[in-house]
C-alpha cells in the first residue's frame, strides 16, 4: 500500500525525560489514522515532530517515499511537502484579521513580497461561506480572530488546511471545546479527506469520535506505539478496554532498552 | 459609510485632536500660528523624531522595544562626521553612519534574540555603552560641520525644496509610505504582526521569527543613523548629547498614535499624526506664554493619558 508518511525509530527527549522511544508509524494514502493514548503518553510530541515544530534526537522521516533531511525539516518545509497541521490552540493570531490568519506564512504575493490583499480577502470570504461553522451573519474577512467562538476558530484552522489541499492533514484534538453541531461538521470534514485521495492523522480523547472516522488506530503509551489495529478489528467498547489495559500496564524497561 | 467611519475612528479621532490643538493655538497666539514661518520650522524639526518613531513602531508591533536609539544616533553621527571630514565626502560619511547604525542594531538584535535578554533591559545597556563610546571617542567635544553646508548632499537630505519646504519632510513622508506598505501590504509586516501577537503561533505558522526580529533591530539602527546624519547636517554640528531629547518624544508620539503597547497591532498613520501633535505642543505651549518647563509635564501627561485611554477602550487589564 502507498504511504504518504513513514516515521522510522524516532527518539525524543526533553532534558532528562525520555518523551518518545522508537516510534515507527506509517500513514497510508487516502486513509484516516487516529492516535489514541492517555495524557502525557507522547501523542502531541509525535505530532509536533511530524509537523516540523520539534526536531527528534534520532530517527528518520519519509514523505511520499522520499527521505526528509531532519536537520532542515521545519513547519515551512512540512507544508511545502503537503503536511498541514491544525493545532488545538495557538494556531491563530488573536489580534489579526481572518484573511491574514488564513494566509500567514504563505501569502499570495508578487516578486517583491507584496501581498495580493484583495485576492486573499475574496478567497477568505469564499472559504468562510463554504466551510464549517462560520456561516454567521456579517462575518467579514477583516473580522479579528478574537471575536470568534471556539468552534469558529477550529473551523477557520480546518478550512485553512482544506484550502491548501494538503496531502496529509494532522489534527490535534479537533473536537474539544466545540458544540455538538460543530463536532458533527468537523467529523464530516475529517471523513471527507480520503475522498480526494488525501490522508489525515488525528488525536482525540473521544473514542466514539475516533471510531466513527478513523480507518486505523495507533495506541500510544509511555512514549511508544504500544498497539495498532484496523477499524474492523475493534468495536468502541474494545477500544476503551484496550486503552485502559495499556494505561494500567506496568512500565516495561526491557522494551525501551531494545 | 457608517462602518467605514467606525473602522477609522482612531485615525479620525487623532486628526480631530490635531485640528483642535491647532485651533486652540491659533486662538491663543494668532501672531505665531497664522504665519507660514512656524510651519516651515515644524517641517524642519518634526521629521527627525518622526523617522525614529516610524522605526520604533515596527519594533513595538513585534512586541520588542529599543531604548538605545538616541545613542545609536550619536555613534552613527560621530562616524558620519569623522568620515565626512576625513574624506571630504559627506556621501561616504553617510554610508559609514548607516554601517555603524546597522551594526549597533545588529548587536541589539543578537543580544535580544540569540542570548535571550528582554529587549528593554538589553537596550538600556547598549544605550549607555554607545553614548559612553561616542563621548570617549570624541573627547567629549562637539564637531563643527559648517563646511558641509554647501554640498549637494546637504541639499538633497536637508535642503529647502522650492526654497521653503525642508527636504527632511519629503524623506520622512517617503519612509512613512514605505513603512506603511511594509506593515500593511508586505509579508515582512505580516510576520511582524504575528510575532507581536503570539510568538509561539508565529513559529508554528512557519514565520522565521529570529530573522525578522533581528532585522527589525537593524532597521531601527539604520533609521537612527539616517536621522542622525540629517540632524548633523541641519545643525551643521555633531555633539555628544545628540539625540537625548528624542526618547520621550518618540514614545509619546507612538503611544498617542494608537500603537498597542502589547504588540501585534500598530498604525503608521497614527505614529505620523502623533509625532506632529507632539511636535507642535512645545511651540504651542511657549507661544501661549507658558514657560518651557511646561512642555515635559505635558508630554508626560500625553503618554499616560493616551495609553490609559487605549487600555480602557480595548480593555487590556490583566485578569
Amino acid at each position: 500500500m502507498d504511504t504518504i508518511l513513514t516515521a522510522k525509530s524516532l527518539y525524543k527527549s526533553f532534558g532528562s525525560i525520555q518523551a518518545l522511544t522508537d516510534i515507527n508509524l506509517s500513514i497510508p494514502k487516502g486513509q484516516v489514522v487516529a492516535l489514541i493514548g492517555d495524557n502525557g503518553a507522547g501523542k502531541s510530541t509525535i505530532i509536533k515532530i511530524l509537523s516540523g515544530v520539534h526536531r527528534p534526537d534520532s530517527g528518520s522521516l519519509w514523505i511520499n517515499g522520499n527521505e526528509v533531511n531532519m536537520r532542515s525539516y521545519s513547519v515551512r518545509m512540512a507544508r511545502s511537502l503537503g503536511v498541514e497541521t491544525v493545532y488545538q490552540e495557538r494556531s491563530l493570531g488573536e489580534k489579526q484579521p481572518l484573511w491574514r490568519n488564513v494566509f500567514v506564512g504563505r501569502h499570495l504575493r508578487n516578486a517583491l513580497g507584496f501581498i495580493r490583499v484583495k485576492e486573499e480577502k475574496d478567497l477568505t470570504l469564499a472559504m468562510l461561506r463554504n466551510s464549517i461553522g462560520l456561516k454567521g451573519v456579517g462575518i467579514s474577512a477583516d473580522a479579528l480572530v478574537s471575536t470568534l467562538s471556539g468552534g469558529e476558530r477550529q473551523g477557520l484552522a480546518i478550512s485553512r488546511a482544506m484550502h491548501f489541499n494538503s496531502a496529509l492533514t494532522i489534527l490535534d484534538e479537533p473536537t474539544t471545546a466545540l458544540s455538538v453541531k460543530e463536532v458533527g461538521r468537523v467529523l464530516d470534514f475529517i471523513r471527507s479527506i480520503p475522498d480526494r485521495g488525501n490522508s489525515a492523522l488525528f488525536i482525540s480523547h473521544n473514542l466514539h469520535h475516533v471510531h466513527e472516522v478513523a480507518d486505523m488506530f495507533l495506541f500510544v503509551a509511555r512514549g511508544t506505539i504500544a498497539y495498532q489495529c484496523r477499524r474492523e478489528e475493534m468495536s468502541v467498547a474494545e477500544l476503551f478496554e484496550q486503552l485502559e489495559t495499556l494505561s494500567m500496564a506496568p512500565y516495561d524497561h526491557e522494551r525501551t532498552v531494545a | 459609510m457608517k462602518t467605514t467611519l467606525y473602522n477609522y475612528r482612531l485615525q479620525l479621532g487623532l486628526l480631530l485632536l490635531l485640528a483642535g490643538l491647532l485651533s486652540l493655538f491659533i486662538y491663543l497666539s494668532p501672531q505665531t500660528f497664522l504665519h507660514r514661518r512656524i510651519y516651515v520650522a515644524f517641517m524642519s524639526t518634526i521629521p527627525f523624531p518622526t523617522l525614529l518613531a516610524l522605526g520604533l513602531t515596527l519594533l513595538i508591533v513585534a512586541g520588542e522595544m529599543d531604548l538605545s536609539f538616541p545613542s545609536i544616533m550619536v555613534i552613527s553621527g560621530l562616524s558620519f562626521s569623522n568620515v565626512a571630514q576625513a574624506t571630504g565626502s559627506p556621501l561616504l560619511g553617510f554610508f559609514a553612519a548607516l554601517a555603524t547604525g546597522a551594526f549597533a542594531g545588529l548587536c541589539n538584535g543578537l543580544i535580544v534574540v540569540w542570548i535571550g535578554v528582554p529587549a528593554i533591559i538589553a537596550t538600556i545597556g547598549t544605550q549607555f555603552f554607545w553614548r559612553g563610546a561616542s563621548t570617549l571617542l570624541a573627547d567629549g567635544l562637539a564637531r563643527n560641520l559648517t563646511n558641509l553646508r554647501d554640498t549637494t548632499f546637504h541639499d538633497i537630505l536637508v535642503g529647502r525644496l522650492f526654497d521653503w519646504i525642508p527636504m527632511q519632510t519629503i524623506w520622512c513622508l517617503l519612509v512613512a509610505l514605505l513603512f506603511w506598505l511594509l506593515l500593511n501590504r508586505h509579508i515582512f509586516g505580516d510576520d511582524v504582526r504575528f510575532i507581536g501577537d503570539d510568538i509561539g503561533t508565529a513559529k508554528m505558522m512557519g514565520v522565521k521569527t529570529d530573522t525578522v526580529r533581528i532585522a527589525l533591530f537593524v532597521i531601527m539602527g539604520l533609521i537612527s543613523a539616517l536621522a542622525s546624519v540629517m540632524v548633523c547636517l541641519e545643525m551643521a554640528n555633531w555633539w555628544p548629547t545628540q539625540g537625548e531629547g528624542y526618547l520621550l518624544l518618540v514614545f509619546a508620539a507612538i503611544f498617542l498614535g494608537g500603537t498597542s503597547v502589547f504588540g501585534g497591532q500598530g498604525t503608521i498613520f497614527g505614529t505620523v499624526v502623533g509625532s506632529i501633535i507632539i511636535g507642535i505642543l512645545e511651540a504651542g505651549i511657549i507661544s501661549a506664554g507658558l514657560s518651557g518647563y511646561w512642555t515635559r509635564l505635558v508630554h508626560g501627561l500625553v503618554i499616560v493619558l493616551s495609553v490609559s485611554l487605549y487600555a480602557m477602550a480595548f480593555s487590556t487589564r490583566r485578569k
